[in-house]
């Protein structure tokens, strides 16, 4: 049973019946996703389900092997490099391990995307990286190395550099793996405060199921190697699909009982 | 049987697919070299490593060939009372063959290991990825400059090789096995024209073009390594397998390049 996506508002991403297999196993089978301007989407799931998968599907890293992937009207599952490079113009990546260039300092990672694709002076580029690092909380870090810096900061690093160049869709794989509460909410306020500010579409693969939920505007369960719903967070906790009430109860407890159970109960 | 079939398929197919990318990367590598924008500063800053840092290493084993250039020759050529041919036989060892050939192998050892560990690493940890989400095009920015830098590095080294080769071999020769430093000389200049030169020339260019080619390619396609380009163990294996086949290539092409150019 999978339930309909019934949004009504602008797409820019759209995933139709994407399909992918590694070797002899399928990961994805047919994956129906929408994206809308603005608005936050999660993809939750089981670790191997294949969420970074599809991550790597939206960024033209992995062509499908059938099925449409359209960001901003534009079909990128058989793009030709330039117009992928054209996409990824308006895209900000924080990746799961960072991938920070780890021979550059903190100041030239995040200055690289400047230095590449603006026509910035070097006074320009530096001004906007220094106010990047502010927002970041970051001062004073620009000359160390990626390696003389805590998990946190790296992913603040990471953050930084992805939102260089003011992006209109901003990608987070698990951007709070290996994180403890506070830097996980730290990673969420400034999430929360870059978005208000910059007014990215962000699509988030996680694990940190109850907290993400409250960031969110839809949350997309994949399993079986289909989204089995993508609900506004208050819809997925009372959904009826059996793998999102599973995925719900084992996450969050069975705590938010549906109406139909609690009748049951009494 | 069947299964011998199979993997005799396999490996072929495999060999095809990877002769066509790298083939595709080579093609793709040389038609951004001459379409803009072009960039200076990175292309010196390649020049720097590749090139100037190898000067070293250039010196001394350019020095020490012509030394036992002239040492062996020496003793050869007096068999024939012909030790007057010394120079024009350390210079035209050196200019046609030598020079370019051990150059290149110290360019390989030097900097050519090091250019597929340092990409195959940005491969490995998904800075290669990040590059192209950040709509960067890492050809042109990671591997382009290190095509040109190479190809204007190897030529001057090998030059240097070959000069310091030369004096090395007049060093041994005349001031300690008695030839004359005249002869040495005349002999060089009288046997040496500019075909020698050229081939010389022409060698280094085509085997900085091969060295580059092999040690970038391998790096970027170190995740579609038949022996799987994982971790630090797959880096270690493809770079020394990027030596291995940068060597092997040079020697065959330098046989292909003197039967051609002879």
């Amino acid at each position: 049973m999978i339930e309909e996506n019934k949004f009504d508002c602008p797409v820019v991403i759209e995933l139709a019946g994407v399909e992918k297999s590694f070797a002899d196993q399928q990961v994805l089978a047919g994956v129906d996703l929408r994206v809308c301007e603005g608005t936050t989407t999660v993809i939750v799931g089981g670790s191997g389900q294949g969420k970074s998968v599809i991550l790597k599907h939206m960024l033209g890293l992995v062509r499908p092997d059938a099925g449409q992937i359209s960001i901003f009207g534009r079909d990128i599952a058989k793009a030709s490099a330039g117009e992928l490079k054209d996409v990824r113009r308006d895209f900000g990546v924080l990746f799961q391990n960072v991938a920070l260039f780890d021979s550059m300092t903190i100041f030239d990672n995040v200055a690289l995307p400047l230095r590449e694709r603006t026509a910035f002076g070097s006074q320009q580029v530096k001004a906007r990286v220094e106010e990047l690092l502010q927002m970041m909380d970051l001062p004073g870090a620009g000359s160390k190395y990626p390696a003389q810096l805590s998990g946190g900061m790296q992913k603040r690093v990471g953050l930084a550099r992805a939102l260089a160049l003011n992006p209109k869709i901003v990608f987070f794989d698990e951007p709070t793996t290996g994180l403890d509460v506070h830097k996980s909410n730290e990673m969420y306020r400034l999430f929360h405060h870059t978005q208000a500010r910059v007014g990215y579409t962000a699509v988030i693969v996680s694990h940190d199921v109850p907290k993400i939920f409250k960031l969110s505007d839809h949350v997309a369960l994949l399993a079986n190697g289909v989204i089995q719903g993508q609900l506004t967070p208050e819809e997925f906790q009372r959904s009826e699909n059996p793998l999102i009430r599973e995925f719900v109860e084992t996450t969050m407890g069975p705590i938010y009982s549906s109406e139909r159970e609690e009748s049951a109960l009494q | 049987m069947f299964f011998l079939f199979e993997k005799i398929g396999d490996y072929t197919l495999y060999y095809l697919e990877y002769a066509g990318r790298i083939t595709n990367f080579l093609f793709q590598c040389l038609g951004r070299i001459i379409t803009p924008p072009y960039r200076i500063f990175p292309v010196i800053q390649q020049i720097n490593f590749i090139g100037a840092r190898s000067v070293f290493v250039i010196f001394f084993t350019g020095g020490f060939t012509g030394m036992v250039l002239a040492l062996q020759g020496y003793y050869t050529l007096r068999k024939f009372g012909s030790e007057g041919l010394l120079g024009s036989a350390v210079a035209l060892s050196l200019l046609r063959e030598l020079g370019p050939v051990m150059a290149a192998l110290m360019v390989i050892g030097r900097a050519g290991s090091s250019i597929t560990a340092e990409i195959g690493i940005m491969r490995n940890s998904e800075q290669i990825d990040a590059l192209e989400c950040m709509a960067v095009d890492p050809l042109r920015y990671l591997v382009v400059p290190k095509f040109i830098a190479m190809i204007i590095s190897l030529p001057l080294l090998t030059a240097i090789f070959d000069v310091v080769g030369i004096f090395g071999g007049y060093l041994v020769g005349s001031l300690m096995l008695g030839v004359n430093g005249g002869t040495y000389f005349q002999g060089m200049y009288q046997s040496v024209d500019w075909n020698d030169i050229e081939m010389g020339l022409v060698k280094s260019l085509v085997f900085g073009l091969m060295i580059v080619w092999i040690s970038t390619a391998k790096g970027y396609f170190l995740h579609s390594e038949r022996s799987g380009g994982f971790g630090a163990e797959g880096v270690s294996r493809t770079t020394t397998s990027a030596v291995v086949l940068a060597s092997v290539t040079v020697l065959v092409w330098d046989y292909l390049l003197s039967a051609i150019m002879l």
